[in-house]
């Protein structure tokens, strides 16, 4: 129990700093036009990962789940019909939720 | 203060943008912008906060207990690094690879960092507070505001509501572990990629370069996903965004000779 407690706080620590590490950089570093287009690209990037890699995939294999598929295609009408961020939310869980109801995944 | 590139401002057909949010509200349509970073913050903290009742869940059927799952949550406070130490321990990995490879995960937090320190502006105790917070979700609720302004409301807003339902909902999911219904049955499964997405949209609708990263980022991670240890494929992602740092035009006048 000891042992997973060390785990359990070395990990906190470690994902405690790695945040305030950002944080912490000095502006000058942002000073340059690439460094600021890639600071400004990284959420991107990244955001989109993470959403593809939820939507498709389950632990290191892929899963085309049609509930959550059909949710994030709820989620893309939603949005290119410019609905607020909280409907586009709702219609992409009510999709998803209603299919899996349905039996589909 | 250099001029902040908000995600919207080149937005032609944005609906309402504030100018400035430090500018007077000239009626009851700029009220509602001003209320809508903290409006849609909380939404995302209520939203994604309930995925704390799987978190909570998964980690005690892992094998840790419920203080230890609390602990993740009030200290750590970053899902994506949390379910992996959990899944590793379920597994009966070692624990120093479940905690390494947990950390790793978080390393995408110092690159959100990097581009929030600028628009949070976070001096002397706040710093190591606001450093907390500093996640995919505030990330994303932060970068979607038309203004720094609004983007600081925003991500305390988001900060403040998800890490109390984070935490709340990580001890009623390990006390109740088992007895939880599954997420999907709620189409919680599809929440924080719905999000992400949404948030992300209107950098989508601002440039092509943001188009390209993006589906490159997500090519990237899908590409690498049975190859790779989960997680690390979301990091490679930077490797698009990168790129297209790189292609930025007319930033190196050395180039435009050559």
């Amino acid at each position: 129990m000891t042992a997973v407690w060390i785990a359990v706080l070395a990990t906190a620590a470690g994902c405690y700093l790695l945040k305030l590490a950002g944080l912490t950089v000095p502006q000058r570093v942002l000073a340059s036009p690439r460094v600021r287009r890639f600071a400004e690209l990284v959420p991107v990037a990244l955001l989109a990962a993470l959403a593809a890699v939820q939507t498709a995939t389950s632990g290191q294999s892929v899963d085309l789940d049609p509930a959550r598929l059909g949710g994030m295609a709820a989620a893309v009408v939603a949005l290119l019909l410019r609905a607020p961020f909280l409907l586009v939310i709702v219609a992409a869980a009510g999709t998803a939720a209603g299919l899996h109801a349905a039996g589909v995944s | 203060m250099p001029a902040q590139s908000g995600p919207a401002t080149s937005e032609p057909g944005a609906p309402g943008l504030p100018g400035h949010a430090e500018s007077e509200p000239a009626g009851p349509a700029a009220a509602s912008d001003q209320a809508r970073p903290v409006r849609d913050g909380i939404a995302l903290g209520l939203a994604v906060g309930v995925s704390g009742l799987a978190f909570g869940a998964a980690a005690v059927s892992s094998g840790l207990s419920t203080w230890q799952a609390c602990a993740l949550s009030l200290l750590a406070f970053t899902g994506a690094s949390q379910f992996a130490l959990a899944g590793v321990i379920a597994a009966g990995g070692s624990l120093l690879a479940g905690a390494a490879g947990a950390v790793l995960l978080g390393s995408r937090n110092t690159l959100y960092g990097l581009r929030l320190s600028e628009t949070l502006q976070v001096r002397g105790w706040r710093r190591p507070l606001a450093a907390l917070g500093v996640i995919d979700e505030t990330t994303a609720l932060t970068l979607a505001q038309p203004d720094q302004a609004a983007g600081r409301k925003g991500f305390w807003a988001t900060f403040c509501c998800l890490y109390l339902t984070w935490n709340l909902s990580t001890l009623a999911g390990a006390l109740g572990a088992g007895k939880v219904g599954s997420p999907q049955a709620f189409g919680l499964d599809v929440v924080g990629p719905a999000a992400f997405l949404a948030l992300i949209w209107p950098r989508l609708r601002a440039g092509s370069t943001e188009r390209a990263v993006a589906i490159a980022g997500a090519a990237i991670a899908l590409g690498t996903t049975t190859i790779l240890p989960a997680g690390v494929p979301v990091i490679l992602a930077a490797i698009a965004a990168l790129a297209g740092a790189l292609a930025l035009p007319g930033s190196r006048p050395r180039q435009a000779r050559s």
